[in-house]
């Protein structure tokens, strides 16, 4: 679903990523990791079409990302980003519709089909009681739900997540990532998310993207684990240690 | 929600029309109403009270309206374009950008040894131009930095540099030249005749038509400029567009008017809290509407007290700005 060929990105000679080929399937629910400032962000966002300063195409469900238009790009890729975003006077319900945007008409209105949408993907975040609340009278991590949920509302196969945990407790650190999980199983999505969370990331995804400086792995959980390159790269071998 | 809306826009649309009446009726001359109402019928017989209502008063009203819409509109775009309550025209230097472009055609073009042609197609020219210029600087160097309050100070410290400049301008003019300036600083509504108003009113008409074009533009903006990209947004479309309104809204209200403040910073706050609304489909034309009746009210209390009604703006918008302030810091806490 998500593509990178020959794909080199980085800020003048300091190469983050530095030609790689990676595939990220379909339906599946991928934890992007890395240490500090390898680049997570900075690749979330070239796939995003926002930072289109990288060599080497990406293309998200056949649209090269650097030539698709910002309207088209936006049914075939939604992105939540680290940002917090509180609008006042504006009800979950509204922020979940202008997720529609790219498909309604120039002024933004919703059709029938577009309001059973938005209400579809306020239930599956299970935040469907909040529609009519507004977010700056919410916390962290129900604005964090609602908007996934406006990503959801953009109906777009792919979706992307730069660290969606953070911000957030432990409890609700596991239960975003089930959700994100039962996203990619139940809706067929591929997800794409940011993490520190080691634990998480390989409990509960199906694989892993590894920002190995300079270069990017892609691997399902097992073999992930299997070839040591996360016991490396996070000095794993340190916790075993005995004092 | 729906019907509040609708009621909120009855009810402010009478008022407006209320107060479009009563400034026609308030002046240094007493016109009773009776008698406004007669001029505007036609059937007034005295040529003497049909020019004042007419040729001054129902022109002046129709600017105080034009002003309030416009300036309030295009506050409403900076605030949601920047992501920032305490942008304006006025506090982003576009209406001192205006003062620079009229400052240079006022009192530079004498300075050049060229005519001092004070035509009022040439100022509305020097002003889109100078608010055009600031607009695009304040733009390049604040999409860099996503900090606002740098924006902020910033956009304070160019109006500073304009000033600045236009002090030289001022120092180096003579008498007659600086008397024009100065009186287009103070404000006024009160100086634009009929024909004027027939550039004013297409170039206002042309921003609104642009502020309506681009409200999904700004909706999507409420959340910034990176999600409103992944949302669809063709940004450098939008962005010119909204560029473009702006510039057509508040910088030809301040070339006729002069600079006239805290109208485009106050109104959008108020309206927003008025509506409980963000949806840029309610504000633009609700924020015009309130825009509208403020100017109104700020026009008949300086006709009564004889005072500049930049001072009346200033006086009616800074309790807001303070409460803005107080409130947006009692909430971050």
């Amino acid at each position: 679903m998500i593509e990178l060929r020959d794909f080199t990105i980085g800020f003048g000679d300091k190469k983050l990523i530095d030609n790689a080929n990676a595939t990220i399937d379909g339906g599946s629910l991928t934890a992007l990791l890395g240490r500090n400032g390898s680049g997570k962000s900075t690749l979330l966002r070239a796939i995003a079409g926002l930072n289109r300063r990288y060599e080497g195409t990406i293309t998200v469900g056949g649209l090269d990302v650097a030539t698709t238009p910002a309207p088209q790009l936006a049914r075939a890729l939604a992105f939540v980003s680290t940002e917090r975003t509180r609008i006042a006077n504006l009800s979950c319900r509204d922020v979940v519709a202008l997720g529609r945007a790219p498909y309604t008409d120039w002024i933004g209105r919703l059709t029938k089909a577009d309001r059973d949408i938005v209400d579809e993907s306020l239930e599956a975040v299970g935040m469907a009681s909040y529609a009519d609340r507004t977010l700056d009278r919410m916390s962290d991590g129900e604005c964090q739900r609602v908007m996934i949920a406006r990503a959801l509302a953009q109906t777009t196969p792919v979706i992307l997540l730069d660290e969606p945990t953070s911000f957030l407790d432990l409890p609700n650190r596991y239960e975003l990532c089930r959700l994100l999980g039962r996203l990619a199983c139940d809706h067929g999505k591929t997800i794409l998310y940011s993490t520190h969370e080691l634990d998480i990331a390989l409990r509960l995804s199906d694989a892993i993207a590894l920002i190995d400086t300079p270069r990017l792995v892609c691997l399902p959980v097992d073999e992930m684990v299997a070839a040591g390159h996360i016991n490396r790269l996070f000095h794993l071998d340190l916790l075993d240690r005995k004092p | 929600m729906k019907n509040r809306t609708a009621i909120l826009f009855i009810v402010i649309g009478l008022a407006t029309t209320a107060l479009f009446v009563i400034d026609l009726a308030v002046g240094s001359v007493k016109i009773p109403l009776g008698r406004v109402f007669a001029v505007l019928a036609g059937t007034e017989r005295d040529p003497m009270t049909s020019t004042i209502v007419i040729d001054f008063r129902l022109v002046k009203a129709v600017m105080a309206l034009t002003v309030g819409a416009a300036l309030s509109v295009s506050g409403l775009q900076m605030q949601t374009l920047f992501r920032n309550p305490l942008a304006g025209p006025y506090v982003l230097g576009i209406s001192s950008g205006a003062s620079l472009g009229v400052a240079l055609f006022m009192l530079g073009a004498p300075l050049l040894g060229l005519p001092a042609v004070v035509s009022s197609l040439g100022i509305a020219g020097a002003a889109w131009v100078g608010a055009a210029a600031v607009l695009i600087v304040v733009a390049a160097v604040g999409h860099r930095i996503k900090d606002i309050m740098v924006i902020l100070i910033l956009g304070m410290m160019f109006s500073s540099g304009v000033g600045a400049i236009v002090q030289i301008l001022q120092y180096l003019s003579r008498e007659e030249a600086l008397k024009n300036f100065v009186i287009w600083t103070m404000g006024s509504l009160g100086d634009v005749t009929v024909s004027q108003l027939w550039i004013i009113i297409p170039a206002v008409a042309v921003g609104f038509i642009l502020a309506v074009v681009t409200i999904k533009a700004l909706n999507l903006l409420l959340f910034g400029q990176e999600y409103a990209m992944t949302m669809g947004l063709d940004i450098r479309r939008a962005r010119l567009l909204i560029f473009a309104s702006t510039t057509l809204l508040a910088g030809t209200v301040t070339a006729f008017c002069g600079p006239i403040g805290f109208i485009g910073l106050a109104m959008p706050h108020v309206t927003r809290l008025m509506f409980a609304s963000s949806d840029h489909r309610v504000m633009v034309p609700a924020t015009a509407l309130t825009g509208a009746a403020v100017m109104l009210v700020c026009d008949i209390i300086s006709k009564l007290f004889l005072l500049p009604v930049n001072a009346i703006t200033a006086l009616l918008g800074i309790p807001v700005v303070v409460w803005i302030v107080l409130r947006n810091n009692t909430m971050t806490r």
